[in-house]
């Protein structure tokens, strides 16, 4: 079985995740070749090969093009299996590939099981088992899954270009917002979820955040709603933190969120639902009404 | 110019999943159904390029699946779409993003629509494939994962949203597809005015039959809870013997109480 393994550069810097992938052929007992569009000073540490296109020439967002670099090393490397990290880079890619190649796309895959994959649904909440019937698969695979493995080396680098003009045209990065609040650096923090219900209950969350001398964090749909500034927002697009002890008030635990919280050393999950994907990492989980629990956990905190 | 927006109508996710007699998704009953909220984005920016454009383009929204679906449909019509395309499908949930996207393909390769909106995943099934494989059957270009979207004379200035916080501006030219992500505008309230309104729009239903030409590629074996639910401690009951046992162990097991 082979696989081809298609890493990701941000900014001119090879990203970490990328040895997730890595990581994720060797449970999946597979060879692996690697496609980056990035730069020969920045190479990962793999003795294999390695399918290299030049980022400054083509772009670090340029779907069109890195689609038809990603055929090319298809073409060489006749690969099972082409693999993206289920992320932004990943997501928007790995469905032209499919399309271009007749594949079944398998996405944000956690597991490896009977001839299947298994990936998440329902929020979080519930699995499913896919195969594909294609001959070639693509799959994404969700980040922090899979064990990221750095095997070391050198790798043996192939050069790959293409000539064709795309329908897109990447201006540039944005960068993200200053953040006024450093959760990284904050020992608790007492974070509001959708489930406080509304914006005014985001004060009851905040006291019980002062109550235990920490900061506020919040997940993404109160973020959006405007409930709560964005940089207190905790997750994949926001901040990843690693607090003493994390309280998620009314948070289900949508993996974005999990993702960046999930490294805290203690974690209490206060939720109504006592399926709520959040279970899965708390430490202990407080099956409550918020507007109850949370004011009187304070209130005691205070005596 | 004519736009096009996908919907899709998911389960609220706060509810309980049970698998289906096939084992293979959830079962429907019980189940209350609303509008996927990445779609709702999808519907907002539609009806807002809309009204940037002096209510020249017409907006087309459409849903595949049950005729549950329709009230999904009638939420978008009433938030500002001109005409629904119903596309009736009691077995969608077996159905792969593949063909769902051929479906949607079928439909709008015939209409030569300048624009099309759809959210970049759903809450179900979570894929994030149709919206970018739709574009890739039509051979449109397309961004994934707005939160920015701004248009001027045949021209899109995207905002894709990546990790960390940070963003890519991106920009294309119509006709194209672009998915959207949360928080990319503030999706409205249906007005009881345009909800009246909404009931004389126009809803075409096409029998699924008449635009599914694919097999599938993808098929889901099981559906089925996780396996374990991580080793937690589980805490019920009486909120003030709540409040104690939860300080006592914040003492016990963390050093943040002083």
């Amino acid at each position: 079985m082979k696989t081809l393994l298609v890493g990701e550069y941000r900014e001119g810097k090879l990203l970490d995740s990328t040895y997730e992938l890595i990581g994720f052929a060797g449970q999946l007992g597979a060879d692996a070749a690697l496609f980056m569009v990035g730069s020969e000073g920045q190479l990962p540490a793999y003795n294999g090969a390695l399918y290299l296109a030049d980022a400054g020439t083509y772009g670090e967002y340029n779907p069109d093009l890195h689609k038809l670099l990603i055929l090319d090393a298809v073409q060489r490397e006749n690969p099972d299996y082409v693999v993206f990290l289920h992320s932004s880079y990943g997501w928007d890619l790995a469905p032209r590939v499919a399309a271009a190649l007749n594949a079944a796309q398998v996405s944000e895959v956690i597991g490896i099981q009977d001839g299947g994959f298994e990936v998440g649904c329902c929020n979080g909440k519930m699995r499913r088992t896919v195969k594909s019937t294609t001959q070639k698969t693509v799959l994404t695979i969700q980040a922090g899954a899979f064990q990221g493995v750095q095997p070391g080396g050198t790798p043996q680098v192939t050069k790959l270009a293409t000539g064709s003009t795309s329908s897109l045209e990447f201006v540039g990065y944005e960068p993200a917002e200053e953040k006024g609040v450093d959760l990284a650096k904050a020992e608790v923090i007492v974070s509001a979820g959708r489930g406080v219900g509304k914006k005014d209950n985001v004060q009851m969350v905040a006291a019980l955040a002062r109550a235990l001398g920490g900061e506020l964090g919040a997940s993404r749909p109160v973020v959006d709603a405007g409930w709560v500034e964005h940089d207190h927002q905790v997750g994949t697009t926001g901040q990843s933190v690693s607090p003493k002890l994390y309280v998620a008030c009314g948070i289900s635990g949508a993996i974005q969120h999990l993702a960046g919280m999930k490294k805290s050393d203690f974690i209490i999950a206060i939720n109504k639902d006592k399926d709520a994907p959040i279970g899965e990492v708390a430490d202990v989980l407080v099956v409550a009404d918020l507007m109850q629990f949370v004011p009187a956990l304070t209130a005691q905190l205070l005596k | 110019m004519k736009v096009l927006v996908c919907i899709k109508q998911v389960p609220d996710l706060e509810s309980r999943f049970k698998p289906d007699a096939a084992g293979v998704w959830f079962s429907d009953t019980d189940l209350a159904f609303r509008m996927n909220e990445y779609d709702e984005y999808a519907v907002e920016q539609a009806v807002r390029l809309k009204e940037q454009l002096g209510d020249a383009p017409e907006v087309t929204v459409l849903s595949i699946g049950p005729d549950r679906v329709v009230e999904a449909i009638k939420k978008a019509l009433a938030m500002g779409c001109d005409r629904a395309v119903h596309v009736q499908d009691p077995a969608v949930h077996l159905k792969d993003p593949w063909q769902i996207a051929s479906i949607i393909a079928a439909y709008a390769r015939e209409q030569g629509f300048d624009l099309i909106f759809t959210g970049m995943q759903s809450q179900d099934r979570g894929s994030a494939q149709v919206g970018v494989t739709l574009a890739e059957q039509l051979g449109l270009p397309c961004v994934s994962t707005l939160v920015g979207f701004s248009y001027a004379d045949g021209t899109i200035t995207a905002k894709r949203e990546l990790e960390g916080g940070i963003k890519a501006i991106v920009k294309l030219k119509t006709p194209a597809l672009v998915t959207c992500q949360l928080g990319l505008n503030t999706p409205r309230y249906p007005t009881l005015p345009n909800i009246m309104k909404a009931k004389k729009k126009e809803i075409s239903a096409i029998p699924v039959a008449e635009l599914l030409k694919t097999e599938a590629v993808a098929q889901t074996t099981s559906f089925h809870p996780p396996a374990k639910r991580g080793g937690g401690l589980v805490l019920e009951g009486d909120v003030g013997e709540l409040v104690t046992r939860v300080i006592g162990l914040l003492k016990e097991k963390t050093a943040v109480l002083r």
